[in-house]
């Protein structure tokens, strides 16, 4: 069956109301027919009681009571939509309500963010906010829309000075591949079907560039990293001496036969078997879900890890993050929360607050270091035990962590790896 | 050699990481099992996420004793051929002991005391984590789930104050008493779950295919004729060929006039359909946010 090869690609979008987002993922769904009838026909019926004009597409999204009745996103909502190609996980995040908490949450699986400016407003605040967290949660691509360009009479100049003045600003921030596209999401030009209006432009229409990003080298398959997430013992009679480690690949290619190093003993011993219910496999490599089973009989539990002689990640109770904040009770210096990175739950001691980082200029301060909730933070902490850690530049499944409060269990803050 | 998975078998990966991650993070989970495809492909992951052994948790179903008969007969059927073990929990035993009233007239349906019935269940189950098949593409209140969704000791659902998810970490950190909702399925669409469903050759209950029943209309919706709907006069029976979209309880679970008769053909129909498949779901009607209203009070 020809769906068998497609292949799926996450993006986030961050934006508020007035800067066509809606418009924009409302046209993505509607023109790929993702919009089913009744949907449509309960937005409809619902803008129509509220008096507004035209149908409000934002509806679709914003599907929590308090959302509708104030007109606001609070949550990330997730979308999906599917073409020929590929099939597409929208994160959908507000842009203004805990903007930072949502947009680090929705940026964190993305593979893409896709960032709407406004033609006659340029680069605002926003802008340099979602640009900024995209670069740090290393979203692999970014895919800036310049809308309503119909409101600027299709002018080039209008897109190149915008171009211009985001590069300015990008260039500070680690961000590896950038496409600009000029579009007009309430007429549709440049979204799904190429533009008449716009014969300057000759890149791709923004479905394009969705269904073409290379996405292939997006996970890490250099370093080798198993993190042992569950023990499978079946007792039976036909499996008796069976002990598989399940767990997902975070990082590398692993191969059977391939000789292995266990974590945290340093034992060495090689794989023996790639299992899965399917039957064997000669390779697995993230983000496949596994079990592998070695050769000579260690204990292996949960939390451990497999990775290889020669490539090791850091072993270490020392740890530099920057964090992002989540919590309304400010992140406490000496304060002690739980800590869970890949398939170890730890608990850790906050030794230093480094700076915090103002996200619009990208400014260190150092004085005031006071970490509330959406702020980010360079802090440095201890854990109760050695974390296997790489810097989440190299690897986004070992280079990250959350923090959660010890009294209330609350998730509190992410954790990005230096 | 190219290093990429399609989207089914990504999707695949991930479930199978949460169902893992289930049974590792807590000490007594269930699987929520209603009979429909979206349950069945849970059951199928999970023997996948654990093989060669057994899936290490029993599967739950809360019977509104209002079933299509199709429904308890496969359902009975896959659990002998996987060996699970199986727990009932009884709308009709909440009724007899009084903990919840039965809905009289026409429209009456015991979906509603299906919460009363789950939350009961897994009270005496003492159920610290519960497996449910919803979709975030289904509902747009269920577009805002997590993964590992709190729940507090009355089983409600605060949607306002939900944990943030972030890459592969699941918080299912709790206080005694207090228990989750874990939706390993939550990123699969309509058309992908029918997609998998037919690479993996997975039996599926003949409810699913086009068949002949006596159905009749309201509000826009087939019904099918059951002894548990009341019909009113001018609600006249006719035979048609059908399908569900859905299974639920049969007195809110719409059937929809269809010919499709092998599960190639419900792909076609699926990723043509211009309704959404809860369209036929008279649970969902009731009002704009019914299903934020029943989630907040504990139902899946």
């Amino acid at each position: 069956m020809d769906f068998e090869s497609n292949e799926l690609l996450r993006f986030s979008t961050a934006g508020s109301v007035d800067d066509g987002k809606s418009t924009l993922i409302g046209r993505l769904l509607y023109d790929s027919k993702s919009i089913f009838e009744d949907q449509y026909e309960s937005v409809k019926t619902t803008s129509e009681k509220r008096g507004e004009e035209g149908v409000n597409l934002a509806l679709l999204t914003d599907g929590l009571k308090a959302e509708r009745e104030q007109g606001i996103t609070i949550d990330v909502a997730y979308r999906y939509f599917s073409t020929p190609k590929r099939k597409f996980i929208i994160a959908d995040t507000p842009g203004h309500i805990q903007y930072t908490r949502n947009m680090v949450t929705g940026a964190s699986t993305a593979n893409v963010a896709l960032i709407l400016i406004d033609a006659r407003k340029g680069i605002l605040e926003q802008t340099r906010r979602h640009a900024f967290i995209s670069s740090l949660l290393q979203i692999p691509h970014l895919i800036i829309c310049i809308n309503k360009m119909d409101l600027v009479e299709y002018k080039e100049e209008v897109y190149n000075q915008i171009k211009e003045e985001f590069s300015a600003f990008s260039y500070k921030l680690d961000v590896k591949d950038v496409h600009f596209i000029p579009i007009s999401a309430l007429n549709g030009d440049n979204v799904v079907d190429p533009s008449e209006k716009m014969p300057w432009y000759q890149g791709g229409t923004l479905l394009y560039a969705l269904e073409n990003v290379h996405i292939g080298s997006d996970h890490n398959l250099i370093d080798c990293r198993f993190p042992v997430q569950y023990v499978i013992r079946p007792y039976t009679d036909e499996f008796h001496d069976y002990r598989g480690y399940a767990g997902r690949v975070a990082g590398g290619i692993y191969k059977k036969g391939d000789k292995v190093m266990l974590l945290p003993s340093g034992f060495t011993s090689k794989i023996a078997k790639i299992d899965t219910f399917d039957g064997e496999v000669e390779e697995a490599y993230s983000p496949m879900s596994v079990t592998l089973l070695l050769e000579d009989d260690y204990d292996l539990s949960r939390g451990d890890m497999i990775v290889r002689e020669n490539n090791q990640p850091e072993v270490t109770q020392d740890i530099e993050v920057m964090v992002c904040w989540f919590s309304e009770r400010p992140l406490q210096l000496r304060g002690k929360y739980s800590i869970l990175h890949t398939t170890q739950d730890a608990r850790c001691i906050i030794k230093d607050i480094r700076y915090k980082l103002d996200i619009n200029t990208l400014h260190r301060n150092e004085e005031d270091k006071v970490i509330r909730m959406n702020d980010i933070a360079r802090i440095q902490l201890r854990s109760t035990k050695p974390l296997f850690v790489d810097s989440y530049r190299r690897n986004r499944n070992t280079g990250s962590l959350i923090f959660v409060d010890e009294g209330t269990n609350e998730t509190v803050g992410a954790g990005m790896i230096i | 050699m190219s290093y990429h998975l399609n989207h089914l078998k990504e999707l695949e990966a991930e479930s199978i990481f949460i169902l893992r991650e289930v049974a590792a993070q807590f000490e007594n989970p269930v699987l929520m099992f209603s009979g429909g495809k979206d349950s069945i492909l849970m059951t199928h992951l999970a023997m996948k996420a654990f093989y060669p052994a057994k899936i290490p948790f029993p599967l739950l179903h809360i019977d509104t004793g209002h079933n299509f008969d199709e429904t308890i007969s496969y359902r009975d059927y896959l659990v002998d051929k996987i060996g699970a073990r199986l727990i009932i929990g009884s709308v009709q035993e909440a009724i007899d002991q009084g903990l919840v009233v039965e809905e009289k007239g026409y429209n009456a349906s015991r979906n509603y005391l299906q919460t009363t019935a789950l939350l009961e269940a897994l009270e005496k189950g003492k159920y610290d984590a519960a497996l449910g098949g919803a979709r975030r593409d289904e509902e747009k209140a269920r577009a805002k789930e997590r993964f590992f969704s709190h729940r507090d000791e009355f089983g409600q659902w605060d949607p306002k104050n939900q944990r943030p998810e972030l890459w592969n970490l699941f918080n299912g950190k709790k206080q005694f008493g207090e228990h989750f909702r874990v939706f390993p399925i939550s990123n699969w669409t309509e058309l992908d779950v029918w997609q998998y469903l037919a690479v993996e050759e997975v039996e599926l209950p003949s409810l699913y295919f086009a068949h002949k029943r006596k159905v009749f209309v309201r509000d826009g919706i087939h019904l099918a004729e059951s002894p548990f709907i009341m019909r009113r006069p001018e609600e006249e029976l006719v035979e048609m060929m059908v399908r569900c979209r859905t299974i639920g309880d049969v007195t809110c679970t719409g059937v929809w006039p269809s010919e499709a008769t092998t599960i190639e053909d419900i792909i076609v129909e699926v990723s043509t359909a211009r309704k959404t498949e809860r369209g036929g779901r008279a649970d969902d009607k009731r009002s704009e946010t019914a299903m934020e209203d029943r989630k907040k009070k504990g139902y899946f």
